[in-house]
């Protein structure tokens, strides 16, 4: 895929307040390997990127190694992407970091509406230790609710803190609010890239349990080469004994298709309107990913 | 120089001394007020009897006001009601949507760049029976240039179909709930929610900041504060970057500027830490005529946008409930170091769960940071019940009511928006004072038109535009409106030394009236024709304007 025919794409990272969300945009930077990133936070504040990655700091944009960038986008989001989308070259992804009562569905919404400008998805970070209170909280409780039920991928962090007890808990408590979303467990930001970037939703049978670890199990977004057959690609993966679920979508010479597998079973379905091709495959298959002293 | 005034009637707001007819003035300070014998002990005087067959009240302040107001007159005005432009011409109110294409068709036609964009602002559909307006519609009015109206809430914009374009959005599949689309699929040029509006706004000539002012709307805000008797007004919410706080400085400190500007901070796309540092830089930037330090937070939205926070029982349509701007953590670091810092905070609050979000985070942070006089003042505050007015009272927090959104949006909020029993209730004012709670009341213009005593008529009568009587129990008395729209509205902003009332000692600050407003009656209260302003020892004729 080349960005002319996809535009700018563009991750929604939502989550309350101390989530987690500076720790997993650090994690990214670290992960970029050659992609130019470019993370969008609301306002700097207290500095959100760690300082070893900083090259050189200005007043609205830091420049990041690898040729990432951060930009403060303050009370004009719509100015600030315009400005991203403008840059030559153009960043290849876009990592837009929502405050913490923003409401990542009304943003990707609003995403929809600048040309050239694609929402990848949403991702939505979750503190194990303190989503249960947030979620009974009078004032907020709505609003994180809310967040997750925007979800593609819901990160459960902090998790290393945490009794296993209170990690299953917390998923679910969130089961109940994302819907069809990946529940992923990543500590210290551990997750895959490829899952920020193209977070997308399956189909949960057992709501509750945490579908993995970022850490543990691979989960990683496939696209294959050129048109395949949804089924035949679709049967390979089910037969693959690692393989514990996939879906998304894929190029056939009839048209993008919808595929799952779950455990030996798979199927094949019409795609949703705005599908972009890609399949998340979580497997047992576990390539460990790069922890911050080896990037 | 001292110059002693004579009037027919000076209202002092001072009761020691309420009523009186002359007021001796030097270096635009107060001497003293009193008979003329009274006053001569000061020395030579001029007596100026200008005023001899006028009433003289204290310089009426706007405590709820955004510079904008002045700014939008740039643009075309396509509101329900007659307005009085700054330049004095009353423009009529457009009574349907002929009437605002009309309006447009003219306005369109003294533009010669066919390209140029061209915004118009006020537009109020409530009042056409909701009917919706779209961008074919606008595109009678032309096809080549693309035009926006803002609607008077300032949350929805209609756009035509070149706006759309330059905008990139006229096209279908454009999927969000504040575009709605026509049968063909494509947007209709209605954009609700600011979301929606910024991607478009600036193709058809609005800012992109719209709470921005330049030199010529600061002028014309100066104006329309002489037409309506204010000599301090505030700007609520502005970013105040460096070279705006140059501009307010420069234009505030001429001679023939007739307003004493107070801008406050705006919290939002800065964080707590910075927004504390910049207030404290800010304050020390102030000046006689321009008051810095002052620091907004927005905490939810708009009740008539849905987006405002509401408690038990919510919104009567059923609609969710509406959004924080703010986090309670980020709210509770900005109370505290305010309080220990001595920074006036005002916060926008328009749902009651808002504004129990502000009482509870205040106590938490009072206990911390006990502060005897600070007057954080809760704006809007339009929902608060006897119980939340009794706590506001408690902890030593000032209120400015939004009363003039009962004439403009009360049917709505009867029929729509929170329910009759709730729409009686908002803005309390009566509530307030039999609680304790200092009080101010506003016009958030340009929301609603800049005019304390119209605001003042606006909490006395409590009468929405249909004739309906919202809240009998709350409504106050003229004296209360008169203290609330002068000392009362002084007090809210720490300037109850210096303004507020006629006193000696005070500024010079005068609004000039042609009837009494003590006389005139509560019902016609609205009616007290302004004359002019001094301010600071300045005089100010509307006729000069």
């Amino acid at each position: 895929m080349t960005l002319s025919d996809t535009g700018l794409l563009v991750t929604v990272l939502s989550g309350y307040l101390g989530a987690g969300k500076t720790t997993l945009v650090n994690q990214m930077l670290r992960q970029a390997n050659g992609k130019r990133l470019a993370i969008m936070v609301n306002e700097f504040g207290d500095l959100p990127i760690d300082a070893d990655l900083i090259e050189a700091e200005g007043d609205d944009l830091i420049a990041l190694a690898g040729g990432c960038v951060c930009c403060s986008y303050g009370d004009d989001l719509i100015a600030a992407l315009g400005q991203m989308a403008a840059m030559q070259p153009p960043p290849d992804h876009i990592i837009l970091e929502a405050s913490g009562v923003a409401l990542p569905a009304a943003i990707a919404s609003s995403l929809g509406l600048m040309p050239g400008i694609k929402t990848a998805g949403v991702v939505v970070l979750a503190d194990v230790g303190l989503i249960e209170g947030q979620l009974a909280n009078d004032y907020i409780g709505d609003t994180v609710a809310r967040q997750l039920g925007a979800a593609d991928l819901v990160v459960l962090t902090k998790t290393d803190i945490a009794g296993p007890s209170q990690v299953l808990r917390a998923g679910k408590a969130v089961a109940k609010h994302c819907g069809d979303a990946l529940i992923l467990e990543a500590a210290q930001g551990q997750l895959a890239l490829d899952l920020v970037l193209h977070p997308q939703r399956l189909a949960v049978y057992e709501a509750g349990s945490p579908h993995g670890s970022g850490k543990g199990l691979n989960t990683r977004v496939e696209t294959p080469e050129g048109p395949v057959d949804a089924e035949t690609y679709a049967r390979a993966l089910a037969q693959r004994p690692e393989v514990i679920r996939a879906k998304g979508h894929v190029q056939t010479p009839q048209g993008v298709r919808t595929i799952q597998v779950v455990a030996e079973q798979w199927e094949v379905r019409d795609p949703p309107r705005d599908a972009q091709v890609g399949v998340v495959i979580i497997s047992l298959d576990a390539t460990p990913i790069r922890q911050p002293e080896n990037a | 120089m001292i110059t002693i005034f004579k009037a027919r009637k000076i209202i002092t707001m001072n009761p020691a001394h309420a009523h009186t007819t002359h007021v001796a003035v030097r270096d635009g300070r107060i001497l003293g007020t009193g008979l003329l014998e009274d006053l001569a002990g000061w020395g030579d005087y001029t007596l100026d009897e200008q005023f001899a067959d006028k009433v003289l009240m204290p310089g009426l302040i706007e405590a709820h006001s955004h510079l904008m107001e002045g700014s939008l007159w740039a643009y075309t005005y396509v509101g329900y009601f007659d307005r009085m432009s700054p330049e004095g011409d009353m423009q009529k109110g457009c009574k349907n949507l002929a009437d605002v294409l009309a309006k447009l068709k003219e306005a369109e036609a003294k533009i010669e760049d066919p390209d140029e964009a061209m915004p118009a602002w006020s537009l109020d559909p409530i009042y056409f029976d909701n009917v919706r307006v779209t961008r074919h519609d606008l595109d009678q009015v032309s096809s080549t240039r693309p035009i926006g109206i803002m609607h008077a809430s300032g949350h929805i914009m209609n756009v035509n179909s070149k706006a759309l374009e330059l905008a990139g959005l006229l096209r279908t599949g454009v999927n969000h709930d504040g575009v709605p689309l026509g049968a063909d699929g494509m947007p209709l040029g209605e954009l609700k929610g600011p979301d929606v509006m910024t991607p478009v706004s600036p193709h058809v000539g609005f800012d992109r900041d719209m709470l921005a002012c330049d030199e010529t709307g600061m002028q014309r805000f100066g104006k329309l504060c002489v037409r309506a008797g204010v000599t301090t007004a505030t700007d609520l919410a502005s970013k105040l970057p460096d070279e705006v706080v140059n501009l307010f400085a420069d234009v505030t400190s001429r001679a023939n500027y007739p307003t004493r500007i107070v801008s406050l901070r705006y919290h939002h796309g800065i964080s707590p830490e910075d927004l504390i540092a910049h207030a404290e830089e800010l304050k020390t930037k102030s000046t006689d005529m321009l008051r810095l330090g002052k620091i907004k937070v927005v905490v939810d939205g708009s009740i008539q946008g849905f987006s405002a926070r509401l408690r038990e029982p919510g919104y009567f349509n059923g609609a969710p409930n509406g959004l924080w701007y703010i986090s309670p953590e980020h709210l509770a670091y900005i109370l505290e170091n305010a309080l220990a810092k001595g920074i006036h905070v005002n916060t926008h609050t328009n749902g009651d769960q808002a504004t129990q979000l502000v009482i509870e985070t205040m106590t938490a942070a009072l206990l911390k940071h006990p502060s005897p006089d600070h007057r954080f003042v809760l704006q809007h505050c339009q929902l608060a019940d006897a119980a939340q007015f009794r706590k506001i009272a408690k902890l030593g927090l000032c209120v400015n009511l939004f009363a003039n959104h009962h004439f403009y949006w009360g049917d709505e909020h009867y029929k729509l928006t929170v329910g009759p029993e709730r729409a009686e209730r908002m803005n309390a004012a009566g509530t307030a004072l039999r609680e304790g709670v200092p009080l101010a009341i506003h016009s958030d213009a340009p929301i609603t038109p800049l005019g304390p005593l119209f605001t003042g008529w606006c909490a006395v009568n409590r009468l929405t535009a249909s004739g309906r009587t919202l809240g009998e129990a709350d409504k106050i008395s003229v004296a209360e409106a008169l203290h609330a729209i002068t000392l009362g509205a002084a007090y809210t902003l720490h300037m109850d030394q210096e303004i507020g009332s006629i006193e000696a000692g005070k500024r010079a600050d005068f609004a000039v009236l042609e009837n009494d407003p003590e006389e005139i009656g509560g019902d016609a209260l609205k009616d007290v024709a302004v004359w002019g302003t001094v301010q600071g020892g300045r005089i100010f004729p509307v006729a000069d304007l």
